[in-house]
Parts: C-alpha cells; structure tokens; sequence
C-alpha cells in the first residue's frame, strides 16, 4: 500500500459501466442480445475528441490498467508503468480509455454473468469468441464516448493482436497502432501451453463440465496450475534463475535426514497460482485461450499478411524482448516485414531484455524511452 | 557515421527519383531519409541496431527498423525498393560483397558510400610513418576501429567488375586542399569519400 500515491500516477480511479442494448453478432454467429462493459478512463479527452488513446489488455488482465481504487490498494492497475502524468502514455496529454472485454470476469459481460435465458450463470455456454468481437464492442465504446478515431489503439500480447485487427476492422477509426510482444497467429508451441492449461482446468474435478458456479464451487486446482504453466512460459530461463535461483525456501539436502527441500521457485508458482484461482474465472480462461489460438490476421487474406495489412490506413510500432519466448521476436519480424511489404509506415525495436514475455509490463529504460518518443509524435501530432 | 558535415548526402539526393520507395541501411539518426521526404516525397525505411539513433529515427518520424545488416536481408522481397542506400557502413560490414549482392537483389538501383583508403594520407600514413592511419575521418586505432574492411576506389570498381555492376554515376568528395581540386583527376589518391551510383 502506498503512504500516498506518487505523483506520476493518474491516482485514485473509479470504474465506469455501459450498458449496450443493441444485439451483436459474433463471428461464430450467434448474437448476444445486449452486453456491458466495464472500462477505466484517465485525463481528459480534448474539445477535438482527438487524443483517444485505447488500450487493449491481454489474457488475464482487466480495464483496471493504472492507479489505484483506494488509498488501501497494494498494488496500482497492470500497466501503471507505461501510463500516468508524464509517463509514455502521458495523461497529461492524452485520454486513455481501457474496458475490461466481454468474456473476462472483470465485470463485463463473460462467463459468470446471468444468461437472461436460463437465469442462470452462462458458465461454459458463453458463446466462442474472436478477436474481432472485443473489436467490435471497443468501437461501440468508441462511439459511446464520443470518439470518432483513436489517436492509438495499443496491446501487448493478446491486446496487440486487438490492436492489429482494429487496424483492419475500422482503418478510419485509430492513427497510430501500437503492437508489443505480439504476433500474426500462434504458433504450436504456443497453442500447446494453452491446451495444457485448459486441460489443466478440465481435469480439475471440482469443474463440473464448466457447471461450477452452479455446483457452488471453484476449480481452483485446475485454474492454479494452469497459471503456473503460463506462469513458466512467461519468463526467461535466466529471469527465473536470477529470480529464484535454487534458493530453498524450507527444507534442507542433508544426508541421511528427510525433510522434504521446497525451493523458492515452487513456493512462487503455487502463490501466483493459489492467487490467480481466486480471482479469475475457469471459463474465461478457456474462452480467452481459444481466441489466442484462432487469432489469426491473415486467415481471410489469403493467408498472406501483407495483403491483410494492405487494408490498414495506421501507422504502426512494433516492439518485442528478446528473451520473449513465447512471442517471440521472430513472430514481431514477421509482422514488421508483412508492414513493409504493404509500404505502411512502421517502426520495429527489440529490446535487449532478460524478463521474458513479462517484460512488456516491466520499466525497462530502452522500452519506455522508446514509447515515449513515438507517443510524444503522436500528441504532437493530434495537438494534445 | 554520425558526421556533422555529410557532404555525401547532397549527391544521394539528386539519384534518388522523386516519390522513390528507399531502404535506407545503417540509417543513423535518420537525417538522410527525413531530408528524403521532405525533399523528394519518399516512402524510407532505416534499418538500424544503434538503440539511441533508433529512438532518435522514432522521434523524427522516419521508419526504423531495428536489423543486423550482418544478418542479411533475406526478408527483403527481390526489387521490393527503387533505391537501396548504404552510407559509410560498407567497411564495417563481415561481407562486404555479399551485402552488395544483397542490396542489388532488393532494389532496383542501390547507392553505396564508402571512405576512400586509398586517399594519400592513408598512403603518407602507412608508407612514411608505418603505422595503420588514424585520420580525421577514420579516427580509429587498428584494435578498436569498426572499420574492418577497408576499400579504395579501384578496389570498389574492380569488384563491380568482377561482379558485372554497372556503375551508373560515381562521385567523389575531398574537403581539403589539394585533395578538393585534384579529386576528380586521381579519384583513388584524392577522394576521402567515394559515392557510388549502381545498377545489376
């Protein structure tokens, strides 16, 4: 808890809700008959509606991206290092909109919420979703707040992908888009962790076919080690070795006792996982993992991703850390030359990094010197 | 690279076409492809590996893409740009050659500038003194000197023939006197820069 919240924080937030009444229709073809979405604004939109700035969260994150809920809070919101007074994403200058996407368990419409037609939770009926549907609902946001087009539309991971079908969606509708540690699909690798945690998931007995809620419990083992798995795929090699080493946290080696050692990077795991299946719903995790592995952008361009970005009319930066392996910084190349092949205008950086895909989250000083240069254009640009 | 006085990039202009698509490698701080745009109306991309000059390219508004030259331009497409550039980047380059193969591959036209080792103060230096030059354009020792691999200017237009480069225009650049007014006379005993306009 902070003594007093620092003075590069947007400070103490308040979540808002809208309620959408209009039907939507989803890629897989059923429609959802109104939804809510829950969002965090920070500073001010200008008279123009010009320096909108939406950010895109990834897998098990929520609209709460900085500042704090009140002054007891422990920790700010998820991405309070890239966004505040005189951060990269500077407030001071720019009106930052982060909503919590439909099939989360942040308060949106997802899982957990009442199915009007059983009265019951929706659980594992939750209708598939893609990408483009959180695309979808982001833009009836937009319209809701009076936002014409975005100054950027900015992700890392999951929500780079958001941000790339944006650019596709509704080209007219973002100037700059923003896509860090991302990639155009996922490759098997990726695919296979995530069939593991739901696998994880599935074989918790307390999941009940995705029935918990109406069974009145949690699948807290399933979804604890599920987190543990992505947890692991997060982080580098030698992040977890410079974090956790073999340090044992009880327990000792000694010959000829037994006294079973626990090293620190176990009794890490379990936290993080024990934690996480407290907070975070089963069937959202199913859910989301799935758009991860169908998000593929140039599935309907002939599988040819120049082409699909020849639709885009943004701008676009690119970023990746090179002990990323779980998007790696082949898979932004990638994107980086599909931009180039399409003559848009793009900026690709690696950063030197050695905390994974978790660097994305983390104040490395090349990364934010980095964002700062290309977003400072971009409030110049939008005379914010 | 990041000389003040870049005498070279005047000429650069004037072989670039107007509307040009151009790839840029080594591009620095970006200065020749922001003058590139404003001047010509180009569509540039740098390719750099310098962070501060990379944040500095972002902060201009040119298109930087953060790549190793050493590491090729395989994921270039064959004739992809109209005008490949490379400015006094050559000499650092492992393979000099093949980075100009690779450059011929990707644009139509390519432009290279390179110091000229055969200028005479280089001679003075290691024919008199017997120690490798240290110039006011090369103000590298032999140890530290990202410069590896060194070329005059009958070096450079003996491998364009070998590998059967036309040589569209060649400019040369000396700023001292007498090199200034003897350069287009004895270009490979005069010129400290050499500027090289080449076609497959």
């Amino acid at each position: 808890m902070p003594d007093t919240i620092p003075t590069d924080s947007v400070g103490i937030v308040t979540p808002h809700t809208l309620q959408f009444d209009e039907p939507l229709e989803l890629a897989c073809g059923q429609t959802l008959d109104g939804y809510q979405l829950v969002y965090e604004t920070y500073g001010e939109l200008n008279a123009a509606h010009s320096n909108a700035v939406l950010i895109c969260h990834a897998l098990s994150s929520h609209h709460h991206a900085a500042g704090y809920h009140s002054i007891d809070d422990k920790t700010p919101g998820w991405w309070e290092t890239c966004i505040g007074p005189g951060k990269p994403i500077d407030t001071n200058r720019l009106f930052v909109v982060c909503p919590n996407n439909i099939g989360g368990c942040h308060g949106s419409t997802g899982p957990t919420s009442i199915n009007s037609a059983t009265d019951k939770p929706w659980g594992p009926d939750f209708p598939p979703l893609r990408a483009r549907d959180w695309v979808h609902t982001q833009a009836h946001l937009a319209d809701a707040l009076g936002i014409e087009q975005w100054a950027a539309v900015i992700g890392g991971s999951l929500g780079g992908m958001q941000a790339m079908r944006w650019s596709l969606e509704y080209p007219e509708r973002l100037r700059h888009c923003v896509v860090i540690a991302s990639a155009l699909k996922l490759t098997a690798q990726n695919i296979a962790f995530n069939e593991i945690a739901r696998r994880a998931i599935r074989s918790d007995p307390e999941f009940h076919d995705g029935r918990f809620l109406e069974h009145d419990t949690l699948p807290r083992k399933g979804l604890a080690l599920a987190r543990m798995i992505g947890h692991v795929t997060y982080l580098s090699d030698d992040m977890m070795g410079k974090k956790f080493g073999r340090e044992l946290r009880s327990g000792d080696f000694q010959r000829g006792q037994h006294n079973a050692a626990e090293f620190q990077v176990e009794s890490y795991l379990r936290y993080q996982g024990q934690k996480f299946s407290e907070s975070f719903d089963a069937n959202s995790y199913i859910l989301i993992t799935r758009i991860l592995d169908y998000f593929d952008l140039a599935r309907e361009y002939h599988d040819d991703p120049a082409e699909a970005f020849s639709n885009a009319l943004c701008k676009f930066l690119v970023i990746a850390f090179t002990t990323d392996w779980r998007f790696a910084p082949e898979r932004s190349r990638e994107i980086t030359d599909a931009l180039v092949s399409a003559n848009k205008d793009v900026n690709y950086a690696e950063i030197d990094a050695p905390q994974g895909h978790d660097a994305f989250l983390l104040p490395i000083d090349d990364y934010i010197r980095l964002l700062s240069a290309y977003m400072n254009r971009i409030a110049a640009e939008v005379d914010a | 690279m990041s000389d003040a006085t870049r005498l070279d990039l005047g000429v650069i202009e004037n072989w670039i076409g107007l509307g040009s698509r151009v790839l840029d490698l080594g591009c620095g701080d970006g200065t020749l492809l922001r003058t590139l745009i404003s001047n010509k109306q180009i569509k540039g991309y740098g390719l750099e590996i310098d962070r501060d000059q990379i944040v500095e390219c972002v902060a201009k508004g040119v298109n930087v893409i953060e790549q190793d030259l050493n590491r090729g331009l395989a994921n270039f497409e064959t004739d992809s740009f109209d005008s490949v550039v490379m400015t006094q980047a050559l000499q650092v380059m492992h393979r000099p050659d093949q980075v100009l193969d690779e450059m011929l591959r990707v644009g139509k036209e390519c432009i290279v500038t390179f110091p000229n080792f055969g200028n005479w103060r280089a001679r003075l230096h290691l024919g008199l003194r017997g120690r490798m030059p240290v110039t006011k354009q090369l103000a590298y020792q032999w140890y530290d000197t990202p410069n590896i691999h060194f070329c005059t200017v009958n070096d450079f237009e003996a491998l364009c023939g070998e590998k059967n480069i036309t040589i569209l225009h060649r400019q040369t650049i000396a700023e001292q006197f007498p090199d200034q007014a003897l350069k287009d006379l004895w270009p490979n005993a005069f010129a400290t820069t050499a500027i090289y306009h080449l076609s497959a």
